[in-house]
């Protein structure tokens, strides 16, 4: 859906405050497109497009960084996001079982959001919590040593 | 010692005596993996409930995770370590405590006191997983609240910078920490002061040291261990790493998304900007040092060295070609010196009590102790530090416990995803840079997965592949493509479909990837599979020849790939 004149002009607002409001001296377009999905929760073309004038590079080299890294997202996600680990460590524990069972009660097969846009799925490479193997993620909020149990009731909340 | 160290001393004594100037002081242990199991609830209940008479301290782990949550009460200079913990449990002990100066038995795993208090509970030093280690690095771990200065400042922290700064030359700490012996602990095991000498001669007005907290490996998490439990430990080490090599400027870099080691590092470096320990003269001497923390996106290959620079210029993560090294032209084409967390870790220490102390511990050629993340099937996964030429027997049964089923080990896998599989038959081992290597796997950063009968070797593999065609940046394309096209023929194996000559299409891959690829991702690519065959060459032929039957379907993320390989 194309967005009026005055949305986009709202949201390149809003996104140059954020470029220009980093607390860390060094401004880069890694650290602004992370900056701004912070907020966002995705990049819209819009920071692309404003990295770019702010860094002085071309909307090419921002793009190259934004399809670069794995974390950057360019529609926006559900309501809450579930990480899934599948490393090594989680993997040998059962992880796998439970990411069958997380996609089958959110009725999505891979990556990405739910039909409803509640929740969107996605696979970590590892969470730094593999002591409590396996492990999910709540908006960043760690669950380890997951069961069937504790995947079902994490998913019936997040549902609700 | 100095006036300005001094005056730090006093403030840190008078911020300890707040601290624990009530009888009861409870600390609960707040890392990510405690997090992860409620700590953090804990801890809110804890201190909704606290009065005057109660101190609740947020500390680190200390590194016994099997045990997590854990929380530790201090009473007339008895310590009494509780495992296991929920908020009804630790509100009762809680509870108890108030009125009572009786030892609460239920749920405590080990004690400290002078005294015999219990003859069924251990004493913590009787515990083998506590007395086998050696915590240089680790020291202050489970002890104080990540990222305050005063806390770190009491336990004796900056004095080996105080030192180097007034009594000793930058040559002088150079010099030091090449006598050490130490060497890299983020893989590659190179010598560090010979890496600092590279640096040191340059007069560029500009020079960089970075920090390497990326950490990618799953299955190690010792690096986000320190940051998120002694981040100043490390900040002392970059400092005293940049006056070694006369640098001015230092990032610590990390990815983004890990909260808790992020805040508390950054914690951290705010308070040591305060105190007049980072900044313009250090201490008050005339030497001045910046420090920032940089955040990368989620990319694997970021953790090279090259490739880490990238990303702090704010650019894709993809290695660089040497030369030019790093020393003659690294970040922002300045001459640059990159050194992983742990590595940084010992140099307070080393600086503290001399290179010949260091020497004391390890083998000849890797001194000083590792630290290792056990996780996986065995009784206590977590994280200890141990003396270098300790056996993997020995850290697997004193350390780990040994198995968690009645089911034996079967294997491990170690160094990360690009390390390797060993088979029971290098058990024997010592932990050591040169022993390991040997073996066909790397000591690496640490962590060590422990896999019991249950795994299939055919199915790790596929997992550790998965992981590394996940992850290759796509510079060259012989990790590229050979990564995807290893992990096709392993699917074949998985799913009974495997060709009679798969293995040695599997080899020649492996051999392409090594002569064709620019950094460690591709050259080693085939390091998981080359080990596995050392030591499971007959799991895997069974796999290949009579096309056993298949395994499950793995989830891996959706990527982009030119169709069936060959």
């Amino acid at each position: 859906m194309p967005k009026n004149k005055s949305d986009s002009e709202n949201i390149r607002i809003r996104i140059r405050e954020i470029i220009s409001n980093q607390k860390r001296k060094t401004v880069t377009v890694l650290s602004s497109l992370i900056a701004i999905q912070d907020s966002l929760h995705f990049l819209p073309e819009e920071a692309i497009e404003e990295t770019a004038v702010h860094c002085k590079v071309t909307i090419n080299d921002v793009w190259s960084v934004a399809s670069f890294y794995t974390n950057f997202r360019f529609t926006p996600p559900g309501n809450n996001t579930l990480d899934v680990c599948w490393g090594p460590t989680c993997h040998i524990s059962g992880s796998q079982k439970l990411i069958g069972q997380a996609h089958d009660q959110l009725e999505i097969n891979g990556e990405g959001e739910t039909k409803d846009g509640k929740v969107t799925l996605r696979y970590s490479t590892c969470l730094g919590a593999c002591a409590q193997s396996p492990v999910f993620a709540v908006n960043h909020k760690m669950h380890g040593k997951m069961t069937k149990n504790k995947v079902d009731q994490l998913i019936n909340k997040l549902t609700k | 010692m100095t006036e300005k160290y001094l005056q730090l001393k006093d403030q840190a004594k008078a911020h300890i005596d707040k601290l624990y100037q009530n009888k009861l002081v409870i600390k609960v242990q707040t890392g990510t993996s405690g997090q992860a199991l409620g700590a953090d609830e804990i801890l809110k209940s804890l201190l909704s409930k606290t009065n005057d008479k109660t101190t609740i301290l947020e500390v680190g782990s200390m590194g016994f995770m099997y045990l997590e949550p854990i929380i530790v009460v201090h009473q007339n200079d008895n310590k009494f370590y509780y495992g296991n913990m929920t908020e009804s449990i630790a509100n009762d002990i809680f509870d108890h405590y108030q009125n009572s100066e009786n030892f609460y038995e239920e749920n405590c795993f080990a004690y400290e006191s002078n005294e015999t208090i219990s003859t069924k509970i251990p004493k913590l030093h009787d515990l083998p997983q506590f007395s086998k280690q050696l915590r240089i690095a680790t020291r202050n771990f489970g002890e104080i609240t990540p990222g305050d200065l005063f806390q770190y400042i009491a336990k004796d922290g900056y004095s080996a910078l105080n030192k180097a700064l007034f009594e000793m030359n930058p040559e002088d700490v150079l010099e030091e920490v090449k006598n050490s012996g130490l060497r890299g602990r983020g893989g590659a095991a190179f010598p560090t002061g010979l890496k600092w000498s590279f640096l040191a001669p340059s007069t560029d007005p500009i020079k960089y040291v970075l920090c390497n907290s990326e950490e990618g490996d799953p299955g190690a998490f010792n690096d986000k261990g320190i940051l998120e439990t002694d981040p100043h430990t490390l900040i002392e080490g970059l400092i005293l790493n940049g006056y070694a090599t006369k640098s001015t400027h230092s990032y610590v870099f990390i990815r983004q998304g890990h909260d808790i080691p992020i805040n508390a590092v950054e914690r951290a470096i705010k308070e040591a900007y305060t105190n007049g320990i980072l900044g313009k003269n250090i201490l008050g001497s005339d030497f001045n040092f910046e420090m920032e923390v940089s955040l990368t996106g989620d990319s694997y290959v970021a953790g090279e060295e090259t490739a880490l620079m990238e990303a702090i210029e704010g650019k894709r993560s993809t290695p660089r070609f040497k030369p030019p090294f790093p020393a003659a032209s690294g970040l922002w084409k300045k001459p640059t010196n990159i050194n992983n967390v742990k590595t940084i870790s010992y140099v307070p220490e080393i600086i503290k009590q001399g290179s010949e102390w260091f020497k004391g511990t390890g083998t000849e050629k890797s001194t000083g102790t590792a630290i290792v993340c056990l996780t996986g099937h065995l009784k206590r996964p977590g994280m200890y530090e141990i003396p270098m030429g300790m056996t993997i027997n020995e850290v697997l049964t004193d350390l780990g416990g040994g198995g968690s089923n009645s089911s034996d080990i079967k294997m491990l896998q170690t160094g990360g995803p690009l390390g390797g599989v060993l088979g029971k038959d290098a058990f024997d081992t010592k932990i050591d840079f040169d022993e390991m290597s040997q073996t066909g796997a790397i000591l690496g950063s640490g962590g060590i997965i422990v896999c019991d009968e249950s795994v299939s070797v055919v199915d790790l593999i596929r997992n550790l592949v998965a992981f590394n065609q996940f992850e290759s940046c796509g510079k060259c394309f012989p990790c590229r493509l050979g990564n995807t096209h290893m992990l096709d023929v392993l699917e074949r194996l998985c799913n009974s479909k495997s060709k009679p000559d798969d293995l040695k299409l599997l080899q020649r891959i492996g051999n392409s990837m090594k002569i064709g690829s620019l950094c460690g991702h591709g050259q080693l690519g085939f390091n998981p599979i080359s080990s596995a065959l050392k030591y499971f060459e007959q799991e895997i032929m069974t796999a290949v020849y009579n096309n056993s039957k298949p395994l499950e379907k793995m989830y891996t993320p959706t990527r982009t790939r030119p169709g069936e390989l060959e």
